[in-house]
């Protein structure tokens, strides 16, 4: 690990003051990623700014009847949340599909948004990544790509993102709260995680000044939630391909309010044509709305097996819908 | 084998002893020159950090660096806490933070001012081993050991997060408590990997203990 100076923050405001007057500094919070990366030398901050200390610990209910996800709560925490249980379970059912009882203890909300992919190129420092080292050209593209994305990569990038809790986020229409110098901003997560494009290292619309604060969502909106994630083993592993649903159902038929994927993109996919198109038979209901959602996918011969994986996980998220204990 | 030439042969020993301290020492010297506008950088950027473990208080003043593992281990001296991969992948580094599991690999020391940490010197008391510890004894559940006091702790801290009602990737009603299933432990535990495979008696040791609360 590079040398770094610590600094530890009290509040809020301080930890802003300092990020602005700080060059090349990190934010510290559960550090399940980032010291990770540290170890490696693929993060070299020169400041870390603790923020473990500065509040943003609760989960509230808000006027409009959404809630109100403060940056800092344990991913444990917001899966144990009465509210969330209850009203927003497929983020609960994302949040204990990742990673383990020990990382989840410590990992934060704002902390799994910013955790970085997981591309074995961006962490094999004798391969090119433009992630890591922005305009070295990427390895992956032409590279061991099973596990890499199918939708919205680029020439300079085919990397996913990794998060499960974004996934549900995504679905649920989530906004990210921030604070910087100029004070606060909201922006969609449907905005937050940004495309490679031609770079790929700008992985999200968060300025270098600002921090999140929180993270809203609107009032609940029921329907039968699922998160159904495919992976290499039964548990501790990350998507290969994942989905978050909303449903409702209909004796044997079903119909979709809500869809996203994980493990398809640099960010949730989700194509909200595919939504709201009425009530089927759970097959067909599937093939439909893959092939909306898959529309434009551009897979490599390594990964072109998500295609069909995304269309018969979702087969089985709608059946895991009707089997739903309520 | 004469006595003379026992003597010849513990001589050997001792000397081979001292030889490898020397070139050891000699070693650590070279790096500490090398290295010393570096260690000079650090002491400025040194942190002192204060926090209890197994109900002792402890104050040290390190690299900012250092991981909580490695105090744990490098600076008190509590080797019970192992480290494995050193990137959170394994599990042997959990030790228990304010009551919660934790992989102490992926925490520096410094971010834990003021927390109550259990490591696992810390589990048996003066009337004997914890519960857990017992029933892995009782149940084999550990062949080379390596990996044992992060399951211990991690299976403690499994069965207060089931009687907390924290729900897992296999809960079915998460408005229901969880069961103390088999499976529930399974995949409560899967942040804990045994290279010898114990985990059927592993399980079987944290469901005795489940067993016995109720």
């Amino acid at each position: 690990m590079k040398d770094f100076t610590y600094h530890r923050a009290n509040s809020l405001d301080e930890a802003v003051t300092l990020l602005v007057s700080t060059p090349n500094a990190k934010l510290l919070a559960g550090g399940t990623n980032l010291l990770d990366l540290m170890k490696l030398q693929i993060e070299t901050p020169q400041h870390l700014i603790d923020i473990n200390h500065i509040g943003l610990d609760k989960v509230e209910t808000l006027a409009s009847g959404g809630l109100a996800i403060g940056a800092l709560v344990r991913n444990a925490d917001l899966a144990a949340h009465p509210i969330v249980k209850r009203d927003y379970g497929v983020l609960t059912r994302a949040l204990v599909s990742g990673a383990s009882g020990q990382l989840r203890n410590r990992a934060t909300t704002a902390g799994n948004l910013m955790q970085r992919t997981r591309c074995p190129y961006f962490y094999g420092a004798t391969k090119a990544c433009n992630k890591r080292v922005p305009g070295s050209g990427c390895d992956a593209v032409n590279g061991f790509s099973t596990n890499l994305a199918v939708l919205g990569a680029s020439a300079s990038c085919i990397a996913t993102h990794s998060s499960d809790m974004a996934v549900a986020l995504r679905a649920l229409d989530a906004t990210i709260v921030v604070i910087g110098p100029a004070g606060e901003r909201r922006i969609a997560l449907s905005d937050f995680h940004r495309l490679p494009g031609d770079t790929p290292h700008v992985e999200t619309s968060l300025d270098s000044h600002e921090i999140i604060a929180r993270v809203e969502l609107p009032a609940p909106i029921g329907g039968r939630q699922v998160y159904r994630k495919v992976r290499e083993r039964a548990s501790y592993a990350f998507a290969t391909v994942s989905v978050a649903l909303i449903a409702h159902v209909d004796a044997e038929r079903v119909a979709i309010d809500k869809l996203a994927f994980g493990g398809l993109a640099a960010k949730p996919w989700r194509v909200e044509a595919a939504e709201g198109r009425g009530f089927g038979l759970p097959g067909e209901i599937a093939e439909a709305a893959a092939s909306v959602v898959l529309d434009g996918a551009s897979p490599t011969d390594h990964n072109k097996y998500k295609l069909d994986l995304a269309r018969q996980a979702l087969h089985a998220a709608l059946i895991d819908a009707q089997e739903q204990r309520l | 084998m004469t006595g003379a030439d026992d003597q010849a042969l513990e001589i050997t020993r001792r000397q081979f002893h001292q030889a490898i301290g020397t070139g050891m020492a000699a070693t650590w010297m070279t790096f500490a020159e090398i290295s010393s506008p570096l260690a000079a950088s650090m002491a400025d950027k040194a942190v002192s950090v204060k926090f209890t473990v197994n109900g002792q208080r402890r104050e040290l003043r390190i690299d900012p660096r250092t991981t909580l593992l490695d105090a744990l281990r490098e600076h008190l001296a509590l080797t019970g806490t192992k480290k494995g991969c050193d990137h959170g992948q394994c599990g042997a580094c959990t030790s228990i933070v304010d009551g919660r599991r934790i992989n102490t690999c992926l925490s520096l020391a410094v971010m834990h001012e003021g927390n109550d940490i259990v490591t696992i010197e810390g589990l048996a008391t003066a009337q004997g081993l914890h519960p857990m510890q017992a029933a892995f004894i009782e149940h084999d559940g550990f062949q080379c050991g390596y990996c044992t006091p992060g399951q211990i702790l991690s299976a403690v801290c499994v069965l207060d997060e089931l009687s907390a009602g924290f729900p897992s990737a296999v809960t079915a009603d998460l408005n229901a408590a969880p069961e103390g299933s088999a499976a529930e432990v399974r995949e409560r535990m899967s942040g804990n990997i045994c290279r010898c495979a114990a985990y059927p008696n592993i399980i079987a040791a944290i469901l005795d203990v489940k067993g016995s609360e109720t």
